[in-house]
């Protein structure tokens, strides 16, 4: 069989007609990279590839488990226990880990086998996947333009063929933007709904993992098999799990669709807002009710999640030093030449700037001026939304003002890429869900995306909108 | 110049929870190197603190036993740094919301210049943080190299911070004596100073006395024993007194005291001084304590130190000193109270035989009364076998030194031995009239007037029945024949 244009539901169809084993399944993607990776301008959407965990794991499979022993590619920022990961980092070279994290377990548990590991922004820090310690990923649809990021080699993978469904993981857009630069579905859901144990963390109070598919319904499908309550992460939310797959059906018919002026400006290119406005007709005639609506605080959101992000991310990453595992540089004359010089030489120049810039913000005499000022910009923006939601249902807007951006287009300048994530940091500062769902095609044939935000935990209604328009969609 | 010491304490004490603050492993000392640990407590990335209850219901324990108040709401902020025994790179801990604010405590001082006082001392705040590791330095082979023991990391700390209130070394050993009697009441913390559970610095300034402006300070880390205490604030003033009459300036450092040299030594500077960059901990939401789970807790807290105190003078009789010295140690106390309703008719005797006889055998062996041979309920006896006029005091002294190697009761030793008191007026009177005959100096000299001269018959007496006379038969008789 070949995983091309397998779905995540087809896929366990198949497997539980017995047509293929998870084991074949899995052989069956590891070919497909391999195969590819003989090509010079290969996707290098996948850094590790684990084919016998999986087959180890499908021994164990539960019977009646909803995933059925689809193979899951999860990004390498993900603990699963025996398997290397390293964030696409060099400074955790070697490192094998010794757990597996709370979202994966139940994803194993639900008969979602891990066969392989995604290339990223190294640390997820970067929209281009061009971070990565283990080289740039590339786009699918046309291996000049980068394939987004950071969550970049796993949509990539899908999108490629590689991979039935994959994990990543959202702290500004990184799993919505890259679904969106391959033509692919990519959910982030509420903060707390997913554990973020074993997530190795960038932005804390931001992180989360999602799905990152062919389709909405396969979404749905995996959304529903990592969600839930884990007690080893105090800020995931012991609230029930609906059945994601079954709200699908629900007719978007009489839902109110907030469209924020802020999203609609003049910096939005006229390709991706014809894309986007198609969307809306679609939904205007499905019966729904357009709204306009302005997110005023919106202006100061990428300010602010480079502020909060960095400053997490500077503490996140301490604790890479080269101490107790990963890579030490060696012949260190005493412990500040061991710290200095494991950490200059293990992290990568963007790595460097987040962890300076995180550093800055939080000393003494500034952190008023921008942790502080952050904070109170986060709560004006939450309470744009909350204002927004007692009105509409949903919020919709483009992914990224501009088409998908070449290799190379970007990476010399950090502010033009920071704002590349201008339409998806929002949903991580709130914490509300967001959707990324494909639109439509620039001139070159790049694809373009639009999004849905929905209320806390109201993934339901996301997904249920966001596959009113999905089904519909040639493949 | 007079100069007035200002110093404030801050106290760092290890709660005795069975597991670590934010993770599963054990907290228990002494086992093998970084066997109490798991993935979270080596700083593996991905893994999460989860608060442990058991030390959040310990902190507030402490809290309102210092009569502070519990904080509806605190949270844990990160506080970064960059030390190999620091697994994460930051200590989470409490910076700007602490579980406990305010509160004071009572402390009472015997200062040879001020004479004997008590005083109250206030506390800015407790809060809850985690213990780093240790290291281990030089061990294995010929390359000089540094081992990491992440055993204690992760450890529930509360750290107890007093106002700058104290105005001598005396009264900083004082409240932390006061500070660790009314932890151990509580049982939050075993207080092993040796093991590092109970450890202090101190804030140390003068000022020229009666200023307000405080001056210069500088702080001394890490203290672990009393004397170590005393001795490092006694110094650290007479450092500062000599620099500043010597018309120098105080320096803004961290010390540390060498207890060998006996004097201290800088650790860093002002101008080394960490940025900790504090913020609050995403990982960990805030903590809401309702008043119900306070009012819950307080309800159940143990009769304490000041309390005791207060009721063995009301319900005893008992003079403060040794109402004090009984309550200072929590398992002394119980000793007390045991020996007490045991014989309920003479407390004063029994605080009188633990605060000497028990006190003074307990500090030359160096060991526990939980441990002592002779339990409380024994000593309730042999109280009673004196007061009952049963055996003579001489008597249970002997019979005390033998409870202490033999651990036997005394009424069972009494009847062993076959002692008994001699109240027999016709044996006393006969072993008297021959002794008054058989020594007529003495006789002279009690009858020239000099009354000490019985004191002589008493002790040949008391001799003669190798103290088994009831001494005051003995004194009724012989004066009554010397008239």
């Amino acid at each position: 069989m070949n995983p091309e244009k397998l779905t995540l539901a087809q896929a366990i169809r198949g497997l539980l007609k017995k047509e293929y084993t998870p084991g074949e399944l899995a052989r069956a993607c590891v070919k497909a990279v391999e195969d590819d990776n003989r090509r010079p301008d290969k996707l290098n959407a996948i850094i590790g590839l684990h084919p016998e965990k999986a087959e180890s794991l499908a021994a164990g499979l539960r019977e009646g488990a909803p995933l059925a022993g689809a193979p899951i590619l999860v990004k390498d920022n993900m603990n699963v226990e025996g398997l290397p990961v390293a964030c696409a980092s060099k400074i955790l070279e070697g490192y094998v880990s010794p757990y597996t994290g709370g979202a994966v377990s139940r994803l194993i548990q639900n008969g979602g086998l891990p066969f392989a590991r995604a290339n990223m922004d190294e640390f997820a820090m970067g929209s281009s996947t061009e971070t990565s310690h283990y080289g740039i990923a590339r786009n699918p649809v046309n291996r000049a333009y980068t394939p987004g990021g950071s969550s970049g080699g796993s949509a990539a993978a899908v999108a490629g063929g590689q991979a039935i469904a994959a994990l990543g993981s959202d702290t500004g857009g990184s799993i919505r933007q890259p679904a969106a630069c391959c033509g692919i579905v990519g959910l982030k859901p509420t903060y707390g709904r997913v554990s973020r144990h074993g997530l190795i963390a960038f932005g804390s109070s931001l992180d989360q993992i999602g799905p990152i598919t062919n389709t909405v319904e396969d979404a749905a499908i995996l959304l529903g098999a990592i969600a839930g309550y884990d007690p080893n992460d105090s800020t995931s939310v012991d609230a029930p799990v609906p059945d994601y797959r079954a709200a699908l059906e629900a007719s978007p018919k009489g839902k109110r669709i907030g469209l924020p002026a802020e999203y609609f400006s003049e910096g939005v290119e006229p390709v991706v807002r014809a894309a986007v406005e198609r969307v809306v007709a679609f939904y205007r005639a499905q019966g729904c009710e357009m709204v306009p609506l302005s997110l005023p605080a919106t202006k100061y959101a990428i300010g602010t999640y480079y502020v909060v992000a960095t400053a997490e991310a500077s503490a996140n990453l301490a604790r890479f030093d080269g101490v107790r595992y990963g890579r030490r540089s060696p012949g260190a004359k005493d412990l500040r030449e061991l710290y200095f010089n494991s950490r200059s030489e293990g992290f990568g120049l963007e790595v460097k700037r987040r962890i300076l810039l995180g550093t800055y913000v939080l000393s003494s005499g500034y952190y008023d001026a921008y942790y502080l000022q952050a904070m109170k910009v986060r709560r004006a923006l939450k309470n744009d939304f909350d204002a927004a939601f007692a009105k509409v249902d949903l919020v919709l807007t483009p992914i990224m003002p501009e088409p998908v951006f070449k290799i190379g287009a970007r990476s010399q300048d950090p502010i033009k890429m920071y704002l590349s994530d201008i339409f998806t940091v929002v949903a991580n500062l709130v914490g509300v869900p967001a959707i990324s769902v494909p639109c439509g095609k620039d001139a070159d044939g790049l694809p373009i995306g639009f999004q849905l935000i929905g209320r806390s935990f109201d993934e339901a209604g996301v997904l249920a909108a966001a596959h009113a328009w999905d089904r519909e969609q040639p493949r | 110049m007079n100069w007035d010491t200002v110093i404030g304490l801050e106290v760092h004490v290890q709660l005795n929870t069975k597991t670590k603050l934010f993770s599963h492993a054990e907290t228990s000392f002494g086992a093998g190197a970084n066997s109490h640990t798991t993935a979270l407590d080596q700083g593996h990335p991905g893994t999460l603190p989860v608060l442990n209850r058991e030390a959040l219901r310990k902190a507030i324990q402490a809290g309102l036993a210092l009569h502070c108040t519990i904080n509806e709401y605190s949270r844990f902020d990160r506080k970064n740094y960059f030390y190999p025994d620091l697994p994460k790179a930051y200590q989470i801990s409490q910076y700007h919301h602490p579980i406990c604010s305010k509160g004071w405590l009572e402390i009472s001082v015997n200062d040879p210049k001020r004479g004997e006082y008590a005083r109250k001392i206030h506390l800015t705040r407790i809060h809850l943080e985690e213990d780093a590791g240790k290291l281990v330095h030089g061990q294995g082979g010929a390359v000089a190299e540094s081992y990491v023991d992440l055993n204690r990391a992760g450890t529930p700390l509360i750290e107890i911070v007093s106002e700058p209130e104290l105005t001598s070394a005396l009264e900083a050993v004082a409240y932390l004596q006061k500070l660790r009697s009314i932890l151990l009441y509580l049982g939050v913390s075993d207080c092993n100073m040796e093991e590092g559970s109970l450890r202090c610095d101190a804030n140390i300034s003068l000022k020229p006395e009666g200023s307000s402006a405080l001056g210069n300070r500088t702080e001394i880390k890490n203290m672990n024993t009393f004397k170590g205490l005393l001795a490092a604030v006694e110094y650290e003033v007479r450092r500062q007194q000599r620099v500043l009459e010597g018309g120098g300036k105080v320096e803004t450092e961290t010390l540390l005291f060498d207890p060998v040299e006996r004097k201290t030594r800088s650790m860093r500077s002002k101008e080394d001084a960490h940025d900790y960059r504090y913020f609050p901990e995403p990982d960990l939401p805030p903590v809401l304590v309702g008043k119900d789970q306070v009012d819950a807790i307080a309800a159940a807290l143990p009769e304490l130190p000041d309390a005791k105190r207060d009721r063995y003078q009301k319900d005893f009789g008992l003079s403060l000193y040794d109402a004090d010295v009984l309550v200072s140690e929590k398992p002394m106390a119980s000793y007390f109270e045991a020996a007490v309703a045991a014989f309920p008719a003479e407390p004063k005797k029994i605080c009188n035989w633990i605060t000497t006889e028990i006190a003074g055998t307990l500090n030359e062996g160096n060991r526990s009364i939980e441990t002592f041979p002779v339990k409380p309920e024994a000593l309730g006896e042999l109280v009673r076998l004196v007061s009952e006029g049963a055996i003579t005091g001489k008597i249970a002294k002997e019979l005390f030194a033998e409870m202490i190697a033999t651990g036997k009761r005394p009424a069972d030793l009494v009847k062993e031995k076959g002692i008994q008191v001699i109240s027999d007026d016709g044996a006393l009177r006969a072993i008297c009239e021959r002794l008054i005959r058989e020594n007529p100096d003495p006789v002279a000299k009690y009858r020239g007037g000099n009354k000490n001269a019985l004191g002589f018959f008493v002790g040949a007496v008391m001799k003669e029945t190798k103290g088994q006379a009831n001494p005051k038969s003995v004194n009724q008789i012989l004066a009554e024949l010397l008239k």
